[in-house]
């Protein structure tokens, strides 16, 4: 589904801040694969998604979903194959726009936009039913200014955006890094859900090395800008945080609180 | 007593400065508002507006079809610094202040025109030679030939369109490009050509209120929109103000930028008869506009409990 090739990334090339943050990186993803990232901070996990996105063009490698070529894509075109749920909850949604609408909008990925309706009669009704399944109550506040929800409201609204449209491929970067650990245990069971329900293709960054064990059927671990270890199958499933700990030295203090 | 009377009387003439201005004030509440970005083309393209429908005019065109070639005129300035911006990659800012600056060359030789001259700064038109859509010489006629009758009719059309524009698919496009760019890409929304697609729309109607101008004070002057973009900050800003609580409708949002515009006429002509140089009004409007924009500020930053709203943990 997903198929990375010697990825390079250098950020400030020439400067005193020169990091390279993507260092020969190839991934290939299976079609429903459920992919967890870790890594320790600056490992190039963003950097990864980024660059799958579409955010930033990589300075050589390529990218291509589906068996097509997506590298020279510009981000707002590689958002018909790619759902994204963002660190920070303030990132994924329109604050200024009611919950409709933002469904609305993301109703409308991959597709032209023109001068019919923003929304319509049936939508309304699409969304209310799928507002329902996150259990929060939002169905009956669908004009509401997404402003007005919580941080864990507001991920969950914008993991239903991302995968209103079925994507390709899910991108989940750190979703539930911002909300304390109740909602973000929430989040995730909700992800889970989701993910399960359509078969969705997803890789999903996080610094918590159980969410990563629990989750997936595959974890990847991440290293200056490569991946160190990619572990599947059989030996995902009996991993435990301390494995984790014993065969790679991890280095990282928020890795090592994390757990 | 005389003061009161003088500001009376002069009340029709400063609706009607204020509706004209009101459209401009539209533009501005689009790219300003909506857009998030500040643009100081509206200067120039409201000159370019009113050199264009006083051309046209005094060339013998239809009045309306002189209206419709200054929108054009406003729209292709809008979307030079679009592409500036955009294409480009320069701030919002500079890039409106270069177009700004490069049509102040431009109006001059639009206004020349059909005459001998190379640039002319002034066009001037007359009710009495030309067939103008409106005219402050009517402006306390009790019949059809009052401006404030077309005025109203064309800032209502204006709304109407806007609004139906702001909720279709494009609008909606344009509306999330302007709350959250990252949100916007990520669902498949090219940012860019909403910022240009909004910078078109707003100065064209820029331009339009500068047509309207131009016919409404019966002349096209290069300077014509010096200090538009306060004057449409402020109209903004004051509308917002005092109606942000009452009108919520987007609709309506759009009315209190008109209204905001009005008022400020009415201010503005209240102080010009207490004795203030029409010179003084732009460190007034600047004033104003300072005022304004402060007080939500302070208010937020000094008068706002310490104390968050509890965040719901049951999400």
């Amino acid at each position: 589904m997903l198929e990375v090739r010697d990825l390079y990334k250098t950020f400030n090339p020439g400067t005193i801040n020169e990091k390279q943050a993507m260092n020969g990186l190839s991934l290939t993803l299976n079609d429903g694969d459920f992919v967890t990232v870790i890594g320790g901070n600056g490992a190039g996990k963003s950097t990864l998604l980024n660059l799958v996105a579409g955010v930033f063009p990589p300075d050589s490698g390529s990218i291509s979903i589906d068996g097509q070529d997506v590298t020279k894509l510009p981000e707002h075109k590689r958002a018909k194959f790619i759902g994204r749920v963002f660190q920070d909850p303030m990132m994924g949604t329109a604050a200024t726009m009611g919950i409709e609408e933002n469904l609305a909008l993301a109703y409308r990925r991959g597709k032209s936009r023109g001068l019919r309706y923003g929304i319509t009669h049936a939508e309304r009704k699409l969304y209310r039913e799928k507002l329902a399944i996150l259990g929060l109550g939002l169905e009956d506040r669908m004009t509401s200014k997404v402003g007005l929800l919580s941080g864990g409201q507001r991920q969950a609204l914008t993991l239903l955006m991302a995968t209103l449209q079925k994507p390709k491929l899910l991108l989940l970067d750190e979703h539930t890094a911002a909300l304390d650990p109740k909602t973000a245990a929430k989040v995730l069971e909700t992800t889970e859900t989701i993910v399960q329900r359509d078969r969705l293709t997803t890789l999903m960054i996080t610094h918590n090395m159980r969410d990563a064990i629990a989750h997936g059927n595959r974890l990847i671990m991440m290293d200056a800008g490569r991946i160190v270890a990619d572990i599947r199958g059989e030996e995902k499933k009996n991993l435990t945080v301390q494995d984790l700990l014993d065969k790679f030295h991890v280095e990282s203090d928020r890795m090592l609180l994390s757990e | 007593m005389d003061v009161l009377i003088s500001f009376i009387n002069s009340l029709p003439g400063a609706f009607g400065q204020g509706l004209a201005w009101g459209i401009m004030a539209i533009g501005v509440y689009i790219t300003f508002r909506i857009l998030d970005v500040a643009d100081l083309t509206v200067d120039g393209s409201l000159a370019t507006g009113g050199a264009v429908a006083a051309l046209c005019i005094s060339q013998g065109w239809n009045p309306w079809l002189a209206l419709l070639m200054a929108i054009l005129a406003g729209m292709l300035a809008g979307l030079v610094t679009g592409v500036l911006h955009t294409a480009c990659g320069i701030p919002a800012i500079l890039a409106g202040i270069l177009t700004q600056l490069a049509l102040y060359s431009i109006n001059l030789r639009i206004m020349a025109i059909g005459s001998d001259a190379k640039t002319k700064a002034t066009l001037a038109l007359s009710v009495d030679k030309q067939e103008l859509l409106i005219s402050s010489r009517y402006i306390r006629a009790l019949d059809l030939t009052n401006p404030l009758f077309l005025l109203v009719i064309l800032t209502v059309v204006v709304i109407a369109l806007l609004y139906w524009f702001f909720g279709t698919e494009l609008g909606c496009s344009l509306r999330a490009t302007g709350a959250n760019q990252a949100m916007a890409r990520a669902q498949g929304i090219n940012t860019n050509s909403c910022k240009v697609l909004g910078l078109v729309v707003s100065n064209g109607l820029v331009a339009l209120s500068g047509a309207l101008l131009a016919q409404y004070q019966g002349s096209s002057t290069v300077d014509m929109g010096r200090g538009a973009i306060v004057i449409g900050l402020a109209a903004v800003i004051i509308g917002e103000v005092l109606l942000g609580k009452v009108f919520r409708n987007f609709a309506l949002k759009l009315l209190s930028a008109v209204i905001g515009a009005i008022i400020y006429y009415v201010v503005i002509t209240l102080v010009l008869r207490l004795g203030l140089e029409s010179t003084d009004l732009k460190l007034l409007t600047a004033l104003v506009v300072a005022l304004f924009l402060t007080i939500p500020y302070w208010k937020d930053k000094y008068f706002t409990k310490t104390v968050r709203k509890e965040v719901r943990s049951n999400a």
